[in-house]
């Protein structure tokens, strides 16, 4: 027989937690005196709930397995909630346990009562509200069956205080398995669809593979760098998907979007036949709909059916797995690839140099003018890049520096690259990297980040100090909102209406102040020196917070041309477009 | 065009409230609603008409089925189907008035369900367009309360909805 709070943690042991991160308050004492009690699973006390949630949303993209966060109810629970919608739009597994008022108190606005599951429910995969201490087992595994299967996503697990109650003793026993007759996410894809596509990518003339964070979500990066590999096709990633294939590949064509690479989005806009693999076609990819790829057939790879024909009407839809339908399609390439004609082989080969032709636009090039000695922004990104070898997890806020990193840093492998890529959440970098750290403690962990996203969260430099968590901060501060300011000089002709950033605290006496260690680099010519310090053996174990002072007047570009812009339509620096 | 949206949905505290939230979250709308416990207590039958193109609608299903706890649905406007609608609707019957009204609502079928020296209740079934023709019938009438329980309906012939 056991307590509500002990059936709990017991059951979050039973999945294999190993941390949860989260806060305290009244409706979860009893949990957190049932977590004292034990020492299998770790508590990590943030200062903020939304940082709990951002910390188990970079534990769980960085492992694949699902983060858990524990609030308490009302003001822990509303705190929560950017970091579930943050980690609901870009299809996290993630179980957020909130407390909430006793159950003969809902309903009268009793104190700190809000209702949780209401306030949660567009922004969910599911929840639950648990009625009684016996159903908390059961309801425990469906979580995390929900969360981690299918399309992932955050679950929310509401539990009133009473059924926590330390001296109301049931019987307890985890239930080994699970089903849930409303729910079956799809095991494998139709294999005629798939004989289809395979057949379409035979014919094709000019072809592109479009991959998205799907890819890495689903475990499929190795498969899909098979198939590409068999077919020669040009790739391209989503912002979320970058990682999923090795980025210093020849047959990488950088990002695409909004903010991708003139060759990438040329290639998606003059190809004949998109292979999309667990991508969504986000209006921040397809720019204007309507002119989206004029030329090209669709063949879709989605686990979620209703990502498929949503935005972009497609020709052939594979429902499923991207391991189960990746697998499929590379033993049938074994056996089909040999009939490509030598015509096709030479139409691929017309396809790629046309593209290199795109790429000789070396759309990526760093504009300096004469005498000009500003740090630019992708420059102090391309040294954090050569300084880690390329092989450090690097997390981002949003705005230009976000676009600076996913540009300038490329990834070789998945689960490297932790961002913040639907909801755009500006304050999830230095919570995600903590619990990306957390998750591998002897892995360099970057979090690249601008002076206004940073001051979001900043507050969790105190909880790195408390773990020992030593997360390299690159603030690429260039005093302003960099990502609205470009907005305001491109389309409000300049009137920077509250986008500069005044009274910015000094940085490196601020995370001196957490005992942690500061650098300032205002000089070009000491940025490379200043960041092999950083990340030298000398500071592997200390957090360091470097402010690096960077040019404000710089824009990202690429830029899809928008509003009524197709793919091919970009700016390509200041007053230059296709 | 408009759409008969059928659903089994586990009887469940909640489940409603994701259902409805869904078409306000997504901006689709919803013209009518109807909801009640099947013959299997664990499952709730509800009915929604809505007006979406045939893109929509499969955006709408494809959505719904995403529900946990949406566990079967149909578009019964894709088949053969049976829909009705309840309609009671209460008017001030004096007069000449009051021989007119009960011939109208016979013509519909209607049953007058409540009387007083001044008023008639009328029950009216049918299809949501029977019950505007009727409405529409009362336009010289005095309509006082007018209240529908929404469209529900099922397939034609052998197709079913259930587990
Ligand atoms: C929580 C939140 N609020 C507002 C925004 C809108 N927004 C997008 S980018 C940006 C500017 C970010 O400034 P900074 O962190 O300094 O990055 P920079 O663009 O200068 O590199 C803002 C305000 C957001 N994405 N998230
Ligand atoms: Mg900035």
């Amino acid at each position: 027989m056991l307590s509500g709070g002990d059936i709990l943690i017991r059951s979050l042991q039973e999945e294999d937690v190993d941390y949860v991160f989260g806060y305290p308050g009244g409706a979860v004492l009893h949990i957190y005196d049932a977590l004292f009690r034990q020492d299998k699973m770790k508590h990590v006390l943030v200062r903020h709930e939304q940082a709990a949630t951002h910390m188990a949303d970079g534990y769980a993209r960085s492992t694949g397995r699902p983060g858990v966060v524990l609030v308490t109810s009302g003001p822990g629970a509303t705190n929560a909630v950017t970091g579930i919608a943050t980690a609901y739009m870009d299809s996290i597994p993630m179980v957020v346990i909130s407390g909430q008022v006793q159950s003969h108190l809902i309903g009268t606005d009793s104190f700190q009562e809000t209702d949780m599951v209401g306030i949660s429910r567009p922004i969910v995969k599911h929840s639950f509200l648990v009625k009684k201490a016996e159903d908390i087992p059961m309801t425990i595994k469906k979580a995390f069956y929900i969360a981690t299967t299918g399309r992932p996503g955050p679950v929310v697990v509401d539990i009133p205080k009473d059924i926590t109650n330390p001296t109301d003793l049931v019987e307890y026993s985890y239930p080994a398995e699970v089903a849930i007759r409303s729910y079956s996410p799809a095991s494998k894809g139709h294999s005629g669809q798939i004989k289809k596509a395979i057949s379409m990518l035979l014919s094709a003339e000019r072809p592109m593979i479009y991959a998205g964070g799907g890819v890495i979500q689903g475990n499929g990066s190795e498969l899909l760098a098979t198939l590409s590999r068999k077919l020669g096709f040009p790739v391209t990633n989503t912002l979320m998907g970058l990682g999923a294939f090795p980025a210093t590949d020849p047959q990488f064509l950088g990002m695409l979007g909004m903010h991708g690479t003139y060759e990438a989005n040329m290639a998606m806009h003059h190809c004949d036949l998109i292979l999309a693999i667990g991508a969504r076609f986000d209006d921040r990819v397809t720019n204007t709909v309507s002119k989206f790829c004029p030329h090209a057939k669709i063949i879709h790879i989605d686990i979620d059916p209703a990502t498929i024909s949503k935005n972009v009407e497609v020709d052939v839809p594979i429902v499923g797995p991207v391991v189960n339908v990746l697998s499929e399609m590379n033993e049938l390439l074994d056996v089909s690839w040999v009939d490509r004609s030598s015509d096709q082989e030479k139409l691929l080969a017309e396809w790629w140099s046309q593209i290199e032709g795109w790429r000789k636009q070396d759309c990526l090039k760093v504009e300096r003018d004469d005498g000009d000695t500003d740090i630019k922004p992708q420059e102090a990104v391309q040294a954090v890049y050569r300084v880690t070898n390329g092989t450090s997890y690097v997390t981002t806020d949003v705005g230009q520096h976000q676009m600076f990193a996913a540009l300038y840093y490329p990834f070789d492998e998945p689960r490297k690259w932790i961002n913040s890529g639907g909801l755009g959440t500006m304050g999830f970098g230095l919570p995600a990297a903590m619990g990306v750290q957390m998750a591998f403690p002897d892995e360099v962990v970057t979090c690249i980040t601008g002076e206004g996203s940073i001051q979001m969260n900043i507050q969790e430099l105190s909880t790195c100090s408390q773990y020992g968590l030593p997360v390299k901060i690159i603030n690429l501060n260039n005093r302003s909102l960099g990502m609205v300011k470009q907005w305001q000089d491109m389309q409000y002709e300049g009137r920077h209406s509250h986008s500069y950033m005044d009274s910015l605290p000094d940085f490196v006496a601020l995370v001196e102040s957490y005992g942690h260690v500061g650098f300032k680099i205002d000089r070009l010519d000491e940025l490379e020196d200043v960041l092999a310090e950083v990340y030298s053996e000398k500071l592997k174990d200390k957090l360091v917070f470097v402010d690096i002072q960077t040019d404000p007047e710089v824009h990202v570009y690429p830029m899809h041309v928008a509003p009524n812009g197709a793919m091919r339509d970009m700016w390509l620096k200041k007053g230059v477009r296709t | 065009m408009r759409r008969i949206i059928s659903v089994l949905l586990e009887n469940e505290a909640g489940a409603l409230s994701r259902v409805v939230g869904l078409f306000a979250q997504r901006s689709y709308n919803i013209e009518s609603l109807t909801v009640a416990p099947t013959d299997d207590a664990t499952l709730s039958r509800l009915t929604l008409t809505t007006r979406a193109s045939d893109k929509q609608v499969e955006q709408i299903t494809k959505q719904l089925n995403k529900l946990i706890e949406v566990v079967k649905l149909v578009d019964l406007t894709d088949g053969e189907h049976i829909e009705r609608e309840l309609m009671l609707i209460k008017l001030k019957a004096t007069g000449a008035q009051r021989a007119e009204i009960k011939r109208t609502a016979d013509i519909f079928r209607g049953q007058i369900v409540d009387v007083t020296n001044a008023t008639y209740t009328i029950q009216l079934t049918g299809t949501t367009e029977k019950l505007d023709a009727f409405l529409r019938s009362m336009a010289d009438a005095t309509v006082m309360e007018v209240v529908r329980s929404g469209v529900s309906g099922l397939s034609r012939g052998e197709k079913i909805l259930a587990l």
